[in-house]
């Protein structure tokens, strides 16, 4: 059988439980596609081929003894490189963690490889989940398989492109301000941020503790679904992770809108939404009502301010959790030193990347003395009026409709020396981790061959009604089986 | 508020964050600094008199769990990523001299 690589999960699952495939020739055939096609994404900072057949084998055998079937048993996944991965190399894109090779999993990874899922490698990203590109990486620049020209978006573009490529059959990414939703809409896959608190950070290398959250990037709603079953739940090792029901998503896939209500908060659509963009998500929102949705204009008034808010929140984080990196438990250290604080500062100057370095400092400015209350504490204020702009729409609305990223896939370099056109690339996704929403972004049409993605916002953890809307637009279009020509 | 981030507070905070900057990045760093802070001139626009900080979306409280003893990680493995260690130690330069 031939062209494996371009299975979900779901339908591989099939395939594998009818005995017409193993895992073993499902993971070759993903190994084969990576040596064809990698040299031109460049999605993985780290392979781990020989691994990955093992434990292919290893489900094999699970499946031949009966104890097979579980829907994830030998699927190859990636996993964004800032989660710990036992024994492999997790370097966050950053020269300060280049030989850090973790003696713990994280929670997801932990979860999924006690579901005998296959790892095949790490995936490249912005350094530390800082930009909107893979272009802060510190080893290489991913490029976008729709258009090797251009970006995949970031900070997860390695998981991004190397779903889009079908380097693997899904992947994990991780998003603070956008950074699973606007690469997998650039790159034309499912992406989702889950509610913060659905899942446990635990081995999440911190950027911004209050905004940053895992999830799942995937070729369809459906897998959407099957990995979120996989990855939430209460973990007593992050203390922020939330002790709620966890449903199973995939009862949510019912292609059924009828009396739904949508809100189209008119903010999400200024701010340099590209009009292709805007045109595509409308076009959406008019096949949804056509299918018996209710949508409706409406308004976030405080949305405006949320770049502002998040470039004060999540820098001030930073620059406590990236305090750790000092060159004495892992990671980098310098060879000219005088002294102990020489040492630190020598080794957080070279080991780290301009774009990190910035974070650092302008979180230890808004932090320090004096300007606390000014910065931070008003940054945090205005974090409540947009939580509360939100809360209102969810008394008239059961999910909001917005573009992902206000335009598709920009050029390599095309924003590198403009900071502030590469922030607003994250204008539309940054208000939803603010407010600690659940969001899915969708692929919803296509400008000049480049993926154009909406993103459907819900109520706090109502991740079922999302995957609900996204899972009937999916089924009423055929976005989602359209391929690169790699 | 609107003041500008002057090269000496840019050293001074560098000095807080424990970071070696060039010449050049600082450079760099006061031309990215004030373009950042004159972005966040606009949140003082708004009135927040009364309005509670939110520091996470959904705060939990009094997390507890059994205080048992849990299996650790061998120090080696913890060891292992040490730049510098000795006789089961992280190593780092004199601080306090003889």
């Amino acid at each position: 059988m031939s062209g494996l690589h371009t299975l979900t999960i779901h339908e591989a699952y099939d395939l594998l439980r009818s005995g017409e495939i193993t895992s073993r020739e499902l993971t070759q055939a993903v190994l084969e596609r990576i040596e064809a096609v990698e040299p031109k994404v460049r999605a993985y900072i780290t392979l781990t081929p020989e691994l990955a057949i093992q434990q292919a084998e290893e489900a094999d055998r699970l499946r031949e003894a009966g104890n097979g079937s579980d829907v994830l048993v030998g699927i190859p996944l990636a996993i964004k490189d800032n989660l710990c991965t036992r024994g492999v190399l997790t370097t966050c894109a950053s020269k300060i963690l280049q030989n850090f090779v973790p003696p713990y999993d994280a929670h997801v990874v932990e979860r999924l490889r006690r579901r005998s899922a296959v790892f095949v490698g790490k995936t490249n990203m912005d350094e530390f989940a800082m930009g909107s590109s893979t272009e802060n990486s510190a080893f290489f620049v991913t490029r976008n398989p729709w258009n090797l020209e251009c970006v995949p978006g970031g900070s997860s573009g390695g998981s991004a492109a190397a779903v889009a490529a079908d380097m693997c059959i899904a992947s994990l990414g991780s998003d603070t301000g956008g950074s699973i939703r606007q690469p997998a809409a650039l790159c034309g896959v499912v992406g989702m941020k889950p509610t913060y608190g659905r899942v446990s950070r635990y081995g999440l290398v911190a950027y911004a503790s209050s905004l940053d959250q895992i999830g799942p990037i995937t070729k369809d709603v459906t897998d959407c679904a099957i990995l979120l079953n996989a990855i939430c739940g209460k973990d007593h090792r992050d203390s922020t992770s939330v002790d709620v029901p966890v449903p199973d998503f995939t009862a949510a896939l019912v292609p059924e809108v009828k009396g739904l209500r949508i809100g189209v908060p008119k903010e999400f659509f200024a701010q340099g939404v590209a009009p292709e963009v805007a045109e595509a998500v409308y076009r959406a929102i008019r096949l949804l009502e056509e299918m018996g949705a209710i949508a409706e204009e409406t308004s976030l008034p405080y949305i405006e301010y949320g770049l502002a808010c998040y470039y004060i929140l999540a820098p001030a984080e930073a620059s406590s959790n990236l305090a750790r990196y000092d060159g004495v438990k892992y990671g980098w250290r310098t060879q000219e030193l005088t002294g102990h604080i020489d040492m630190v500062e020598k080794t957080r100057g070279e080991g780290f990347g301009a774009e990190v370095k910035q974070r650092i400092m302008i979180g230890t400015y808004a932090l320090s003395a004096g300007y606390y209350d000014a910065y931070y504490l008003k940054a945090q204020q205005v974090r409540t009026l947009i939580r509360r702009d939100f809360d209102r729409a969810f008394e008239q609305y059961d999910v909001l409709i917005t573009p992902t990223s206000p335009t598709v896939a920009f050029r390599i370099g095309e924003k590198a020396d403009d900071p502030l056109a590469m922030k607003l690339a994250d204008v539309c996704t940054i208000p939803v981790n603010i407010a600690g929403l659940p969001a899915l972004a969708l692929p919803c049409g296509f400008q000049d061959g480049l993926p154009i993605g909406l993103q459907i916002i819900g109520k706090p953890w109502d991740e079922q009604t999302i995957l609900r809307v996204a899972y009937a637009y999916e089924q009423a279009t055929d976005w989602h089986r359209k391929k690169p020509a790699l | 508020m609107a003041q500008r981030l002057t090269l000496e507070q840019i050293a001074h905070v560098a000095r807080l964050a424990r970071l070696a900057l060039s010449e050049q990045e600082m450079r760099q760093m006061e031309k990215h600094l004030n373009n950042l802070m004159a972005q966040f001139e606009r949140l003082q626009e708004l009135d927040t008199t009364g309005v509670e900080p939110t520091a996470h979306s959904f705060p939990v409280y009094n997390v507890f769990r059994e205080d048992v003893v849990q299996p650790s990680l061998p120090q080696e493995e913890i060891l292992a990523n040490a730049p510098d260690q000795r006789d089961g130690c992280f190593t780092v330069p004199i601080i306090v001299e003889e």
